[in-house]
């Protein structure tokens, strides 16, 4: 039903989509210039959720970011729910679809987070296989996401910068770098969130995340970041992208907040804020 | 009453209810009346709140040490025989469904003894 | 390969600790660093139930509901990953759950709460207008139930009950049974009353009916239906369409 013509989300700020923000958002959405929406609550029949989707969509590029698909599942991918994906995706013609390297769901259900993997040979194969099968479904390439991360598994022998470069490199999908999860999966494993994105592949990534973390510990009162995307980006996430950018040139943006999520003027703030760094001319 | 007039009480009926105001189609710019509904299972890719909560304390949902008793409005609520509790019997006569009905399938054993007493779990067997 | 069974197991288990190849960045067990995944999983579960049956949390409290759902999401985790559906199956379980039962009505509140949100997110259907028509017209008419239209009946007074939750300075419920209409007018579901007849004339209209058939069958079970009130219900609640 919309434009069939290959749309890209544009090197600016975007911001995830809350249903409170829709009229404030199509009267003047500020330096937001695209919107994410998590694909799983576009998949109803009808009503307000695809109302507002078609109206958003005839006026901002719209990126559908997965939660459920299970890509790091150690079964095949959901069916029915790849089907689901192909059938919003077709009707939206989105300029982007991504997903985590992360599984969700097992054989008595589905666990609604997103769940760590080892990184081993066995493991990337499986990966890359569905990856492929949710490339092929959709007719393009997707976007992979790194993960935050809480522990580490013995067996593990990449890393994941390693793992994520070689999924991209086989299966020729493109890679979200969220740098919001870069700094808490480094505070939590004790690595260097700054080595991590120097050695990222980063011309395979086509989209920039960046969110909120709490602060907690863990039993030998080390600290233990968590990705609760409920406040404001921190100041060294904010440092962490400024690097990636002068590295990696501008790429789309996207602030994400989907717990407290606050009035919409503070989250266009915190995109004016990611405009600024990504080129300072555009912001008036 | 005549089959004729019947059928005229249900014209004047009808007529009555159409000219009460119709509905229009609906705008995506409308503000929210059930703003509730529309939080009500939305996904997100948010993490919890780290390490302190229910998820990793057991004393909240095994069965064998339940102590709480609900505390909202209930109490407010009168049964059909005006009182505030029933007997079993009246449970059922008034729809209980039962334990042994309705089980969702696939749920391990162990899961189910949380909250299933062992009796009623043995009476289960019976069936 | 991996052992995500394992995983899975322990997570939705405290009393297990956390498998033993899972480790923190120096060597050590994983420790508090899994309860992070375990509360991810609990809490949110939990908060789905809590945004989706405002009703049944009202009823019994928060703290109570929380503990509930823990012992429901445990038994019951979402079949699939669209949690706009989650909890079809508590209904059922709260009609289970001993140390609900002396609340025989909660299941119906459940039900009620959950018929709200497939409303929601139902097909979209034009409504039926009937403002300027001929009455005899419109009584040759076969309006079906939209989508977003749930009838939901009841042997306890489950709209009273809801009300009673959902708006300030509602009457207290009765002891009545009462039968519900839940239509979705525009994007916002409401539940209506329905009155005495309204389950039979929503039966027959599902059936193909034209109004006049359905309004006769009504009339033949329910002689004291009020049809100027029950019409004007179904016609102005976005209850009906004419698309196929």
């Amino acid at each position: 039903m919309f434009d069939t013509s290959p749309q890209t989300l544009p090197a600016a700020a975007g911001i995830g989509f809350k249903s409170q923000h829709f009229a404030g958002l199509m009267d003047a959405p500020g330096p937001v210039r695209w919107l994410e929406i998590h694909a799983e609550n576009y998949m109803g029949a009808g009503g307000r959720p695809l109302a507002q989707l078609r109206a958003l969509a005839e006026r901002f590029p719209i990126s559908v970011h997965g939660v459920g698909l299970s890509i790091g599942g150690d079964r095949p991918l959901d069916r029915d729910h790849l089907a689901r994906l192909r059938h919003l995706c077709d009707w939206l013609n989105p300029a982007s679809f991504s997903e985590h390297l992360a599984w969700s769901t097992h054989d008595t259900g589905f666990l609604n987070d997103l769940l760590p993997l080892p990184y081993t040979a066995a493991t990337l194969a499986r990966v890359a296989e569905h990856i492929d099968m949710v490339q092929d479904a959709l007719g393009h390439p997707m976007l992979l996401e790194n993960p935050s991360t809480y522990l580490a598994f013995a067996e593990s022998d990449w890393s994941e910068v390693d793992f994520l470069a070689e999924l991209s490199r086989r299966t020729g999908c493109g890679l979200l770098l969220d740098v919001n999860n870069v700094f808490v999966s480094a505070v939590n494993q004790g690595t260097d969130p700054r080595a991590y994105i120097d050695a990222f592949p980063m011309h395979t990534v086509c989209e920039i995340h960046l969110g909120g973390h709490d602060d907690d510990a863990d039993d030998t009162g080390r600290p233990l970041l968590i990705d609760s995307h409920g406040r404001p980006v921190a100041d060294p996430v904010w440092t962490l992208y400024a690097e990636t950018v002068a590295q990696a040139g501008p790429k789309p943006t996207l602030i994400e907040w989907d717990t407290d999520v606050p009035p919409l003027p503070e989250l266009i703030a915190e995109a004016g804020r990611a405009a600024a760094i990504l080129t300072p001319e555009t912001v008036s | 009453m005549t089959k004729a007039t019947t059928s005229f009480a249900l014209l004047g009926a009808v007529a009555a209810a159409v000219t009460a105001h119709g509905v229009t189609d609906a705008q995506a710019q409308e503000q929210e009346k059930c703003f509730g509904v529309s939080l009500a299972g939305e996904n997100d890719c948010a993490a919890g709140p780290g390490t302190t909560c229910a998820g990793s304390s057991s004393v909240d949902y095994q069965g064998n040490a339940w102590t709480l008793v609900p505390a909202g409005t209930c109490g407010d609520i009168e049964l059909p025989d005006g009182r505030m509790a029933a007997t079993d019997s009246e449970l059922e006569e008034a729809g209980y469904i039962g334990i042994a009905r309705d089980l969702p399938e696939g749920v391990p054993s162990d899961v189910v003894a949380q909250y299933i007493s062992p009796e009623a779990l043995a009476s289960m067997a019976d069936m | 390969m991996t052992d995500q069974p394992a995983f899975a197991a322990a997570l939705m288990d405290p009393a297990q600790t956390a498998p033993a190849h899972l480790l923190n960045p120096f060597g050590g067990p994983a420790g508090k660093r899994f309860d992070v995944y375990r509360n991810n999983v609990a809490v949110s579960l939990t908060e789905a139930l809590e945004t989706g049956f405002p009703t049944v949390r009202k009823l019994v409290g928060a703290e109570f509901f929380r503990a509930m759902a823990g012992v429901f999401l445990r038994a019951n985790p979402p079949e699939d990953p669209r949690l706009m559906l989650y909890g079809a199956k508590f209904p059922g379980f709260l009609a289970r759950f001993d140390p609900v039962r002396h609340l025989p009505y909660l299941p119906d509140a459940a039900r009620l709460d959950l018929g709200l949100r497939q409303s929601y997110h139902a097909a979209d259907a034009p409504p039926f207008d009937t403002r300027g028509l001929d009455p005899a017209a419109v009584m040759a008419l076969r309006p079906r139930l939209a989508p977003a239209t749930l009838v939901l009946s009841s042997r306890f007074p489950v709209f009273s009950i809801w009300r009673a939750n959902a708006e300030a300075h509602a009457p207290r419920p009765g002891t009545a049974p009462e039968d519900v209409l839940i239509a979705r007018k525009g994007f916002d579901p409401a539940p209506h009353l329905l009155p005495p007849g309204g389950l039979t004339l929503a039966r027959a209209l599902k059936g193909r009916l034209t109004l006049a058939e359905a309004m006769a069958r009504t009339l033949a079970d329910h002689p004291e239906a009020d049809f100027a009130a029950l019409l004007t219900l179904v016609f102005t609640s976005g209850a009906l369409t004419l698309h196929p």
